[in-house]
């Protein structure tokens, strides 16, 4: 629908936009022949410039630490105290699961009694998958955790799922609490949505600096940041939910005389736990990733294992661990997802059975368990898994990467040298060479145009404080590696994305791909890429474009899926061939929704990019693990906030760009 | 059957209730002393008048029937009756106690022991069984297990779902849902009860057997029913009086009866005009002097419904003797009046 001039200054506007663009392009044109030497202002930012955010923040933590008093107890004390509270219930349930419980401290603690035996672990989630599911499931559930046991994994296994079984509960708690609160005051929502943007935009490892100062180095500082990390999307889905439960229940609520309290319990949460339950699955895969990152900050098993190797080389290993994560991951996602959707909606029989005959099922496991436990007592075989029964795959890694290092190593350097050599190396150069005073001039402008002035003033001012902290060549590199990796997801992922919507066969299998990748902590990722590419900024592309492919993929395939198909038959109709209703139909149709998915891609790619600090790159990831290393909060924090700045900057941009398309194309913004 | 209900006392009291939205809407009623705003001062002051200046009684034991479109405002109203949302500016009497001025507590209490209400799409926890939604407002209240069950037993047996207390609602068809909502209201045993277009989602057949079950249920439990719908058939089939609503405020308050023989507005004609006459009409509305002249045919007492007489004088060309209850006299149709009425639908 056309409003009156409401569409007649944008053709006039169109031509005053490609002046400015042409003469910004110009003057940076003309900056760039002018060089470093006529005004080096514009190639480097300016001494008197700078802000030595970094300085202040360190400072800021330092007399945290050392001298904030909080009345009662000083700071200190307080982190301390959290600490303490938090490693009792993890040391616990590592003792049950992994180490047996311990009694006094390091080496000269006693074994007071051995972990669950490995069996009896894998009988209780077998019956857990019975019961969320099926027997389909829990044959999946149990084969998963048997290949841990089997391939030499459990013990370091066990570790990880013992902070992801104390990490999550509190993350789902937190989220629940600060969710309901934000539901509850306007106020409150109002605070805490702009930090949670912030922390889901923030890359991982600057959550570990901040956390590595103030609770010290191991698993319980590990664990904080794990649940830090996997609180947002719980508070999200929470207000979410709780504002989806429909009037009419709020109405019943109120009509039967529902205290706040009751309203809560009985209505609003019992209502919204399906959704809910959708918040806890994310909460146990980010916990997860996280756990895995966490282990730089002494998280032990699988992540750890996956580190060490990473930092030896040593492939072998490092595959075998990388490849336990993606199984343990994959078994608690199906698990976690099953009981998501799992509603005993059926009636069954007579409520008024006993107590037992109600709950068999869980009495029947607790026996099995009780009756494994007493057994492993006696049979040693039962308690620990023997090690000679356990097979390894790290020879068959190594030898498979010698493999094709002998008879590919041509191919694949000739491979890497060409992009390296032809693509990125140019890209590289040509945005270092750019004088940053009219890069920041240019992301103002598209942000004026895609979205006004308050747009402009944002993207202007987000892009000014990473020139301004000192950080400007190593965002340049970001954007660049960030950036061409997006480039080339978003071309393979719209390219199967499309195929995978035309073949409904392929479409599956794709599917069940992309849901697989998405499950796998980014940690995973390195390994294949080491073992293929080893270091640079090659591998660390590659492994970002694997991470971050998933979303161009599943929008295209969705936005195609989902376009009216009475469009398409009017397009056959007027005697489209196949291809014109692809391209002149469904693709600019799907084009709102591709551009979300590719949106969704770079911020993938930037959590990602983060961590391929690990494998050699030169960007702001690399600056965030160097101070991890040094735990220096100050450039940890001020890196971390570029990096989150990169995201929203690109993130209101599309965003801007889709819903003006949608509101051309007459899709419901 | 009307006469008697409102001798009685009233249990609900609506006096110049609004409901606005928009910015400011308190002072712009403070604004008005003098009269009482008219819908264009509301429409000028850029404000949405969902309900407005709405007066109303409804009777002990009656079924008050709100009628009216979508966007009419009769929703809004039925929940400033039941305070679920607050009024701008009236006063709501329940029992005689102002429910505007109460305090939470009190409304709560109130909410939990004299009123029931039925929503429209049933509003039924999905993850309770059929007797878990039923002994909810008991279990709120914090009665006991086994007595909330066995109330609710007896209010499921009531409405007919006996054997199906461990079925959850997802289980059920429209109808059965709509019964344990109906089950579930009057779990409290409340003396208001609500109804919010309870059967607006039912097809139509099984919204004809909701509608017999739903007056079967009062005939056994005397209710003072408020009772929201669009539907005008539903409303004359129904109600003992019907208000009909229109721009958020009360064209006209009647019987059926009242409505058809003397609408106040031409939108009250305009619903009233495919009804057929002869089911509504009693022979009170039509009757005329008895003319000494005449013999007279057989009695009938002036409630009688115009469509059971017709028959009647159609086999005899007497016209009938028309009684009031003590048996006397007061009146007599004939075969011209009857046809009349049976004609009128058509013009």
């Amino acid at each position: 629908m056309l409003k009156p001039n409401g569409n007649l200054p944008s053709r006039f506007n169109n031509r005053i936009y490609l002046l400015l663009w042409s003469a910004l392009i110009a003057v940076t044109a003309w900056m760039m022949y002018l060089g470093k030497s006529e005004i080096k202002w514009a190639f480097k930012v300016p001494r008197e410039l700078r802000l030595n955010l970094k300085g202040y923040i360190s400072d800021f933590m330092d007399w945290l630490i050392n001298t904030a008093d909080l009345g009662l107890f000083s700071f200190y004390e307080l982190t301390r105290g959290i600490s303490w509270l938090l490693e009792k219930p993890l040391d616990f349930a590592t003792g049950i699961l992994a180490t047996g419980l311990m009694s006094g401290e390091g080496s000269s603690a006693i074994q007071l009694t051995p972990p669950l035996s490995w069996l009896a672990v894998i009988v209780a989630l077998v019956m857990l998958g019975r019961y969320a599911r099926d027997w389909k499931l829990a044959a999946f559930v149990g084969a998963c955790f048997a290949y841990l046991a089997f391939f030499g994994q459990w013990q370091s296994a066990m570790v990880t799922l013992s902070s992801i079984i104390i990490a999550v509960p509190l993350g789902v708690i937190g989220g629940l609490l600060l969710g309901i609160a934000a539901y509850r005051w306007r106020w409150f929502e109002k605070v805490i949505t702009p930090v949670l943007d912030l922390m889901q935009t923030v890359p991982v490892f600057a959550y570990l600096v901040p956390i590595l100062f103030l609770f010290g180095f191991g698993p319980v500082a590990a664990m904080i940041a794990t649940i830090i990390y996997a609180m947002p999307p719980m508070v999200r889905v929470t207000i979410l939910s709780l504002k989806q439960v429909p009037d009419q229940f709020l109405d019943l609520g109120n009509v039967v005389g529902c205290t706040d309290l009751q309203m809560l319990r009985k209505v609003l949460l019992p209502s919204a736990m399906p959704s809910l339950m959708v918040g806890v699955n994310q909460v146990i895969m980010l916990s997860l990733n996280m756990v895995i990152i966490a282990s730089m900050i002494g998280a032990g098993g699988l992540g750890y294992d996956v580190l060490t190797a990473l930092r030896r080389l040593d492939i072998g290993s490092g595959v075998e661990s990388g490849l336990a994560i993606v199984v343990l991951a994959i078994a608690l996602d199906r698990l976690s997802q099953a009981f998501a959707l799992h509603r005993d909606q059926v009636h069954v029989g007579n409520s008024s059975q006993s107590l037992f005959s109600r709950h068999a099922y869980t009495w029947s496991c607790l026996l099995i368990l009780g009756v494994i436990t007493v057994i492993g007592l006696f049979i040693p075989a039962l308690q620990q898994f023997p090690e000679s029964w356990s097979l390894t795959t790290g020879q068959f890694w190594d030898d498979l990467v010698k493999f094709i290092n002998v008879n590919y190593f041509d191919q694949l350097e000739a491979f890497k040298v060409f992009i390296l050599l032809n693509i990125l190396v140019p890209l590289k150069r040509f945005l270092l060479s750019l004088p940053w005073p009219m890069v920041v001039l240019a992301v103002g402008l598209a942000g004026y145009q895609l979205g006004g002035w308050r747009l402009a003033v944002l993207t202007t001012l987000l892009s000014l404080f990473c020139a301004l902290v000192g950080l400007w060549d190593k965002t340049m590199v970001t954007v660049y590696l960030c950036g061409i990796s997006v480039i080339f997801a978003a071309i393979f992922g719209i390219i199967t994305g499309v195929i995978a919507a035309e073949n409904p066969r392929f479409g599956r299998v794709v599917e069940i791909v992309i849901d697989t990748l998405q499950t796998l902590p980014s940690f995973v990722y390195l390994m294949p890429v080491v073992m293929l590419f080893r270091v640079g900024d090659f591998a660390a592309m590659i492994a970002v474009i694997a991470y971050s492919i998933a979303p161009a993929i599943r929008y295209t395939l969705h936005g195609i899926r989902q376009v009216d198909p009475q469009l398409i038959e009017a397009g056959i109709v007027s005697g489209c061939t196949p291809w014109q209703i692809l391209t002149k139909i469904k693709m600019k149709m799907a084009f709102p929704e591709i551009m979300l998915g590719i949106n969704q891609t770079v911020m993938l790619a930037l959590s990602m990019l983060v961590i391929t600090a690990l494998v050699g790159t030169r960007e702001l990831g690399q600056e965030v693990y160097i101070a991890l290393t040094k735990a220096d909060v100050g450039k940890g924090i001020v890196a971390g906030l570029c990096v989150a700045f990169i995201a929203i900057i690109t993130d209101r941009l599309i965003n801007a760009a889709v819903s003006k398309s949608k509101k051309r194309l007459g899709l419901t913004v | 059957m009307h006469a008697d209900n409102r001798s009685n006392n009233t249990k609900l009291v609506c006096r110049n209730v609004w409901k606005l939205f928009g910015e400011n809407a308190t002072q712009f009623l403070a604004g008005f002393s003098e009269r009482a705003p008219e819908l264009k001062d509301v429409t000028n002051a850029g404000l949405i008048g969902a309900v407005q200046n709405c007066n109303m009684e409804v009777h002990d034991g009656e079924i008050f029937v709100i009628m009216g479109l979508s966007g009419s405002g009769k929703s809004t109203l039925l929940r400033l009756l039941s305070r679920l949302i607050e009024p701008t500016a009236g006063e709501i009497y329940f029992n005689g106690e102002d429910l505007a001025a109460l305090s939470k507590k009190r409304m709560i209490e109130i909410r939990r022991h004299n009123m029931g209400m039925v929503f429209q799409q049933f509003a039924l926890l999905p993850h309770l069984t059929v007797m878990g939604n039923v002994a909810f407002p008991l279990e709120v209240q914090g009665v006991a297990r086994a007595e909330r069950e066995n109330k609710a037993l007896e209010m499921i047996e009531l409405v007919g779902l006996k054997g199906r207390e461990s079925y959850y609602p997802n289980e059920l068809s429209g109808g059965q849902q709509q019964r344990v909502g109906i089950a579930r209201s009057l779990a409290v045993e409340p003396d208001l009860w609500f109804l919010d277009e309870p059967f607006s989602a039912l097809d139509p057949l099984i919204r004809r057997e909701m509608q017999d079950e739903f007056l079967r249920l009062q005939k056994l439990l005397h209710k003072t029913i408020v009772f929201v719908t669009h539907d005008f058939d539903e409303a004359i089939r129904l109600g003992d009086r019907i208000a009909i609503m229109k721009d958020g405020r009360i064209d006209q308050i009647g019987t059926a009866e009242e409505l058809i023989v003397d609408p106040a507005t031409d939108y009250v004609k305009e619903f009233t005009k495919n009804i057929p006459r002869e089911k509504v009409l009693t022979l009170t509305s039509i009757m005329q002097p008895v003319d000494s002249n005449l013999t007279l045919g057989d009695s009938y007492s002036a409630d009688t419904k115009v469509s059971e007489i017709t028959q009647v004088l159609y086999n005899s060309n007497q016209p009938i003797r028309v009684t009031n209850q003590t048996g006397e006299t007061i009146g007599m149709v004939d075969r011209e009046s009857v046809v009349k009425i049976l004609m009128s639908g058509e013009h």
